[in-house]
């Protein structure tokens, strides 16, 4: 598997708000046997989760997603934790509980019966961020002790949340949900932010808010600041031959839905569903397989996402969000990559990158990557 | 200091410079960009983009007979005019907030006024709202220097029979603004003199709007004891308003009663329920107690909107007391949204028969006469308003089908709902708004006319309508066999008028359904076959209209 699948989905005419479009993704029938919805941790004082032995992974998570396979969900949405009497399905609606959660064991959990909870976005980050965390493999004599001991250092990369994207809280505000939707491309000044994909329209309807808490790129702020505001693809039916009659005019107008759902596939999207990424998986459950991907970080211009999917037997998406990386983000994974290729060995990495090894040099120290470096020479670290 | 003074001046200078006669106008729209906004906002514009030169015809304000470029680019004006104080009344919409709604439409009344003020004050005289008919009064006092002698006799009848209309806490409210804007001339005063003697019984005002009744007597320098008839009262509210206090009971039952209020909760259920809800609160009354025992003294409003707090108030049952068959049919249609469809579906014949009667009424003479009628009706997401105006399109949206039905000719109306509802009880804003397909639909019956009420997004795909409404319009129907017209609830504050759809239909606003009839015949002036010379007409049949029946007090 290295493509994302998104058959069964359609896009739907965009909606445009300012800078914001959002395109939704609508399913002729839901996904069978998978459920999503939200855990809503109350506390505010961050969460923290036990990422190994003696190793916290400290954040603010405003929620989680739990991933519900066993089936028992299929007729009603979830909000919350559910604690249902053993009763048939629809005798008495299942009473809500919500428990104040602080500490968080691992990135991805099974709870008690068929569910995983997960944090949305984290894995994909996670991949990204410890992307060749181990550092040099082999000691050549450039890398430093340090990058010998420790690796790479433990990184930040700066996101910025949903509400601090202009318009993002009003374009979700005053967008009109699909029926049978369960999914959105949002775009920011036309460049695909994120894609956000459930399995089921009712579980859309209640996620569709928690948009606005995601992470979102840095890029994304940018274009979403400084952009002007993106025109609306309005449908237009060209004078021709057939439209003296409605039926004539009813052909026109279909034409036009289905082209614009072409052109999104095509055109908007395309950069999303024609990267081939590495998929790494993280859990399986029944028929359903949960994976972070890492783009192959090219640097030809196009925009790159990392991002999280859930899958079902037959490669299909039933879950999705992706974050879109910036440039400075896809130049750092280039070059962690191509060092990799090379076994770290810099000469070898520079003819790979077509470049001279002073200029290598120079690009992972630009990189933030300085203190993997021996210092040389006395020049500048 | 001299030379920063000089370059501001010059930047003044470097916007475009209206020529022809400008004089007389306090204000006119130099700035390029806002005039640009204006003009394209309305890209079927016969005229374009121009700069507008007001003519010499309408500033001395005789009606325009030879159809200019300039006359008709100024009953467009007046069109967009209507259709914002029809629709805008400056609260948050689903799509804009507050304070653009507000910025816009001050622009809006500036411009008019400016412009065309013999049309900003006719305006009073047609269906608006009490927002901008208490706008238009404040704007046209306060800048009475612009007005001729004879305009300001006409402002003056048309200001008493409006204001005669208006409910009283916005005519105080008006008042005090007044006040705040320093207006304070010799036919403000008459005005506010005029009205005041008018009150049916000033003791009540005097408790109810004690602050508005005391701002007004002040400003205006009314004298107060001549309403009084009774003999030796006629000092005591006067004494009451200004002098609280000083007499130790008052003969008026109601003012003793407020006095008593103070100190006794017997004397609360006396007076007015607004009233009485402060001095409740004051002696710890029991909210629920209180409000059964004031249900009496409510006004029907009052009623309606204390009922869920009332103690006998069942989430599962319509609220009992509740006359349905004496509500106009927009506001019912907003009472029968404000249950859930369970309860609606459940009460379902009562409410289907009190709506039904209503729209029986709303009709009137019209009924039965517009032949075949399809609707194209708009449950969109976006028609659930905001939490100001809470689902007020779709109210409109519901009251006109019922109306639309007893327009139409018996059996032949067809409404189509956008989320592709059957049952209009039952209809929850919900979904996207496919308004092309649904007006395609609507087409395929070959009504005699098509009505689409909408709030002018539509989105599934944007614009698909009005293309569609253009090539019917061209290729299809190039005879008109089919009327369109396109009525809109919403003000949109970026585009300073109601959205369109497509330039070749006619769009009005509206904000009660009952006006629907006369939107309809608005509605054909902007369709641009009826020139300016008959909507100049139009208007003045109505001002003559609206005038004699406030003079003689007829109930309009």
């Amino acid at each position: 598997m290295n493509r994302l699948e998104l058959t069964g989905l359609t896009a739907r005419p965009s909606q445009v708000w300012g800078g914001i479009r959002l395109v939704p993704l609508v399913r002729g029938t839901p996904v069978e046997g998978l459920r999503l919805h939200r855990e809503v941790y109350a506390g505010s004082e961050g969460g923290v989760v036990e990422v190994g032995p003696r190793t916290h992974y400290t954040a603010y998570i405003p929620h989680g997603f739990v991933a519900d396979w066993s089936g028992e969900g299929a007729g009603t949405a979830a909000y919350g934790t559910q604690l249902a009497a053993g009763g048939g399905a629809g005798s008495t609606p299942p009473s809500t509980l919500r428990l104040p959660r602080h500490r968080h064991h691992r990135m991805a959990k099974r709870q008690p019966g068929d569910r995983l909870r997960f944090l949305p976005l984290h894995l994909a980050l996670e991949g990204y961020l410890s992307l060749h965390f181990g550092g040099p493999s082999t000691a050549w004599e450039e890398w430093s002790r340090q990058a010998l001991r420790d690796g790479l250092s433990p990184r930040a990369e700066d996101a910025y949340l949903g509400w601090s994207v202009r318009g993002l809280g009003d374009a979700l505000r005053v967008f009109e949900i699909h029926p049978g939707q369960c999914g959105v491309m949002v775009y920011a000044a036309d460049a695909l932010a994120a894609a956000f994909v459930v399995p089921h329209p009712e579980d859309y309807r209640l996620l569709h808010a928690s948009l606005v808490q995601d992470l979102y790129g840095e890029l994304v702020h940018q274009y979403a600041m400084y952009g002007a505001p993106v025109a609306a693809f309005g449908a237009r039916i060209a004078d021709g031959p057939g439209l003296d009659t409605l039926a004539g005019l009813r052909a026109a107008a279909r034409e036009q839905e289905r082209e614009w759902s072409e052109a999104h596939d095509t055109l908007f999207a395309r950069e999303l569903l024609d990267t081939s990424y590495s998929f790494d998986r993280v859990y399986r459950m029944g028929s359903f397989t949960l994976w972070r991907f890492l783009p192959p970080f090219l640097r030809n211009g196009a925009g790159q996402h990392i991002g999280e999917t859930v899958t079902d037997h037959k490669g299909r998406v039933a879950y999705l969000k992706t974050f879109r990386l910036s440039e400075a983000q896809i130049r750092r994974g280039h070059l962690l990559r191509a060092l990799d290729a090379a076994d770290w060995q810099l000469a070898r990495a520079a003819v790979a990158l077509g470049a001279t090894e002073e200029e290598l040099v120079r690009r992972i120290r630009a990189a933030g990557f300085g203190t993997l470096l021996r210092a040389r020479g006395g020049g500048p670290r | 200091m001299a030379g920063r003074a000089e370059s501001g001046g010059g930047a003044c200078e470097r916007a475009v410079t209206v020529t022809g006669p400008a004089a007389g106008l306090r204000c006119d729209f130099r700035d390029l960009p806002v005039k640009q906004i204006f003009r394209c906002s309305r890209p079927h514009s016969p005229a374009g983009f121009r700069l507008r030169v007001p003519s010499r015809g309408h500033h001395g304000g005789c009606i325009m007979t030879t159809e200019t470029l300039a006359d008709l680019v100024a009953a467009e004006d007046v069109l967009l005019f209507v259709n914002a104080a029809v629709t805008a009344t400056g609260q948050r919409e689903f799509h804009s907030g507050a304070y653009q709604q507000r910025l816009s439409l001050d622009f809006l009344h500036e411009y008019v006024r400016v412009n065309y003020r013999r049309v900003y004050a006719a305006s009073l005289a047609l269906d608006i709202n009490d927002h901008n008919a208490a706008r238009i009064v404040r704007g046209l006092l306060e800048c009475a220097g612009e007005a001729t002698a004879e305009e300001k006799r006409t402002e003056g009848l048309l200001i008493a029979a409006r204001l005669a209309k208006l409910p009283p806490q916005r005519v105080y409210r008006l008042f005090r603004e007044l006040r705040a804007a320093r207006v304070n001339n010799r036919r403000t005063r008459a005005i506010m003199r005029d009205w005041v003697a008018a009150r049916p019984d000033p003791a009540h005002d005097a408790v109810k709007y004690r602050a508005g009744l005391k701002n007004a007597a002040r400003h205006a320098h009314l004298p107060l004891r001549e309403h009084d008839h009774d003999r030796g009262s006629s000092c005591e509210l006067g004494d009451f308003l200004f002098r609280p206090g000083r007499l130790p009971r008052y003969r008026n039952q109601l003012l003793d009663a407020w006095r008593r209020a103070h100190y006794e909760q017997g004397a609360v259920g006396e007076l007015p329920f607004t009233v009485a809800e402060g001095f409740a609160a004051r002696h710890g009354m029991k909210r629920e107690a209180f409000l059964e025992r004031m249900v009496p003294r409510m006004t029907r409003l009052e009623r309606l909107r204390t009922q869920g707090q009332r103690a006998t108030a069942d989430a599962r049952e319509l609220p009992a007391g509740v006359d349905l068959t004496v509500m106009p049919l927009t506001r019912l249609a907003l009472y029968v949204l404000s249950f859930r469809p369970e309860l609606r579906g459940r009460h379902r014949e009562e409410l289907t028969s009190a709506l039904r009667a209503a729209a029986r009424r709303a009709a009137g003479p019209h009924a039965g006469s517009w032949g075949r009628v399809a609707a194209v009706l708009d449950d969109s997401y976006s028609s659930s308003g905001s939490g100001e105006k809470r689902r007020r399109p779709l109210a409109v949206a519901l009251a006109c089908t019922f109306l639309l039905e007893e327009l139409a000719a018996p059996g032949a109306y067809t409404p189509l709902w956008t989320t592709g509802a059957t049952d209009p009880l039952l209809v929850v804003p919900r979904g996207p708004t496919p308004l092309g397909s649904r007006v395609l639909d609507a087409l395929e019956y070959g009504p005699d006319r098509l009505v689409i009420v909408s709030d002018g997004w539509d989105n599934a795909p944007a614009g698909l309508a009005g293309e569609v409404l253009r090539v019917w319009r061209t290729r299809i129907d190039p005879d008109r066999r089919t009327s369109v017209v396109h009525v809109n609830p919403v003000y949109d504050a970026a585009g300073f008028e109601v959205r369109r759809l497509a330039p070749s239909v006619p769009t009005a606003g509206i904000r009660d359904a009952e006006d629907l009839p006369a939107l309809v015949e608005i509605a054909q002036f902007s369709e641009g076959r009826t020139g300016p010379a008959a909507l100049h007409a139009y208007l003045d049949r109505q001002v003559a209209r609206f005038v004699t029946a406030g003079q003689e007090g007829d109930p309009l």
